[in-house]
């Protein structure tokens, strides 16, 4: 009887815990996704394109990771990479298409 | 007869190369086309008011100017650059010795393009210059004793008309084509260029503040802002509009900068020097 | 040391037209430096304008007006050649007058 219990017990404990591993981000998940987003500034500063905002949302992303809350900390170094990236391609696409835009 | 029509064909292929040569740097042509495109879009505005920036757009806020400009808010910041300007140096030299005529009535030739160090050269710049030639410390490019500063050169050369030279020196085509491609590109996250505002906008608002045309804009640096609370310097105007559009800024007198200020200038040509001004 | 009042004042007939440009922070004591910190107000409590041993111009001013104010009024009864006299107190104590001719 106990035994059974005890088996059931671990049947549900062993389906909890993966999904709950799924869910959660934590300090690992924040610095691979920080590095990334500050990689792509880095790149945009390379290129003299940064944009305030990304700094911003960096700053933002590790707050929440000292809060402790890393689902939003990941989520905002996401959100600066893509700015980030935003930036670098703005560069990269008015490289010619300043052009357009010159009084003739 | 075969060398004749070779020839020929040099002769047109080579009369060709400047519309096929999309990289040939034309200032007078741009020039032409910049001021022509402000004088038929605002048939109205004399040429010479382009220099008063919004006030050559909106009646009312040139009635508003026209009181504050009888007793300027700019009058300290210009006092107190005399008297800077008087003050000498450890070493005894003063600003004098640096500048042509004394330093009075020069602001119209700045910029220019320096063949010897190879850049351009603007007031600013060559007043920090002048400075560590003559062992002092150099000025912050956006506080407010540079402002002072330029405040007075600009007074004392009110009404004095810019005068850009671009040799060709292929150095000095390169800046201005250079400063010209920094001023209609996008850039920040709103993704603006100086152009989306000073020439696509002039005379319409932004929030509460009327845009100025790009024509003559350079004319009133420096500039008192009422917002700023007091004179501000080229620097703080370029780097302020560059985080207004949410782009991280370039450093006080970067290269870029000093590019965009030479192309400004030199299309500015012919109009006066209205500085200091004095601005919402 | 330089004054921190720039008077003008034209006579026009019975009237006389009168501009003041006065240099003070007129810190309102609500701003913030950059460190986050409060800039303590300091602010012109007074302004005075006499002529003849009488006032003829008085402002109450505060935190609402901003740096360097300017101030513009006319009044009657002077002539061009008498003597208008501007003063100022502020909220820390400080002051200063000056006397000018009108024009």
């Amino acid at each position: 009887m106990r035994t059974r219990a005890l088996i059931r017990m671990a049947i549900i404990l062993s389906l909890a815990a993966p999904a709950t591993e799924a869910l959660a981000a934590n300090a690992d998940d924040f610095q691979a996704a920080l590095a990334k987003a500050e990689a792509a500034n880095k790149q945009a500063g390379a290129i003299k394109n940064q944009w305030t905002t990304t700094a911003g949302t960096l700053k933002a992303a590790q707050a929440a990771a000292a809060a402790g809350k890393f689902d939003d900390a990941v989520k905002l170094a996401n959100d600066a990479e893509a700015l980030a990236n935003a930036s670098i391609a703005q560069a990269k696409e008015q490289e010619t298409a300043w052009t357009q835009a010159v009084v003739r | 007869m075969l060398r004749k029509i070779f020839i020929a064909i040099a002769i047109v292929v080579g009369a060709a190369q400047p519309l096929l040569a999309d990289n040939a740097v034309d200032p007078k042509a741009d020039f032409k086309a910049f001021r022509d495109y402000f004088t038929k879009r605002f048939p109205k505005v004399p040429l010479d008011d382009f220099v008063n920036g919004p006030y050559s757009m909106d009646a009312d806020l040139r009635k508003q100017w026209k009181a504050i400009d009888e007793f300027p808010p700019y009058e300290f910041a210009v006092e107190k650059g005399k008297e800077m300007f008087a003050t000498p140096f450890k070493n005894g030299k003063t600003y004098d010795d640096c500048f042509q005529n004394k330093g009075i009535g020069i602001r119209q030739n700045y910029p220019y393009f320096d063949a010897k160090s190879g850049q351009v050269i603007t007031l600013d710049l060559a007043l920090n210059q002048c400075r560590e030639a003559n062992g002092e410390k150099p000025f912050d490019y956006t506080k407010d004793e540079m402002a002072a500063l330029t405040a007075y050169m600009a007074f004392t050369s009110r009404g004095k008309r810019f005068d850009i030279k671009i040799s060709n020196d292929p150095r000095a085509l390169a800046a201005y084509k250079i400063g010209g491609e920094y001023f209609y590109t996008r850039r920040g996250q709103l993704n603006f260029s100086c152009a989306s505002c000073h020439v696509q906008s002039p005379g319409n608002h932004i929030r509460t503040e009327v845009l100025a045309p790009a024509l003559g804009i350079v004319a009133a640096l420096p500039i008192y802002r009422s917002e700023w609370g007091g004179m501000g310097t080229t620097s703080r105007r370029f780097t302020s509009c560059n985080s207004q559009v949410r782009g991280v800024p370039l450093k006080p007198e970067d290269e870029a900068y000093r590019n965009v200020e030479y192309f400004l200038s030199y299309m500015s040509n012919g109009l006066p020097i209205s500085g200091p001004g004095a601005r919402p | 040391m330089a004054s921190t009042i720039r008077v003008r004042a034209v006579a026009s007939g019975d009237s006389t037209e009168v501009q003041s440009l006065i240099q003070h922070p007129m810190d309102s004591g609500f701003v913030k430096d950059s460190k986050g910190q409060i800039i303590p107000a300091h602010h012109i409590e007074v302004v005075q304008f006499e002529h003849g041993g009488k006032t003829v111009f008085t402002a109450q001013w505060g935190p609402a007006v901003s740096k360097d104010p300017y101030l513009k009024f006319s009044f009657k009864g002077a002539k061009k050649g008498d003597d208008l006299k501007v003063s100022w107190v502020d909220n820390k104590g400080a002051s200063d007058s000056l006397v000018a001719k009108i024009q």
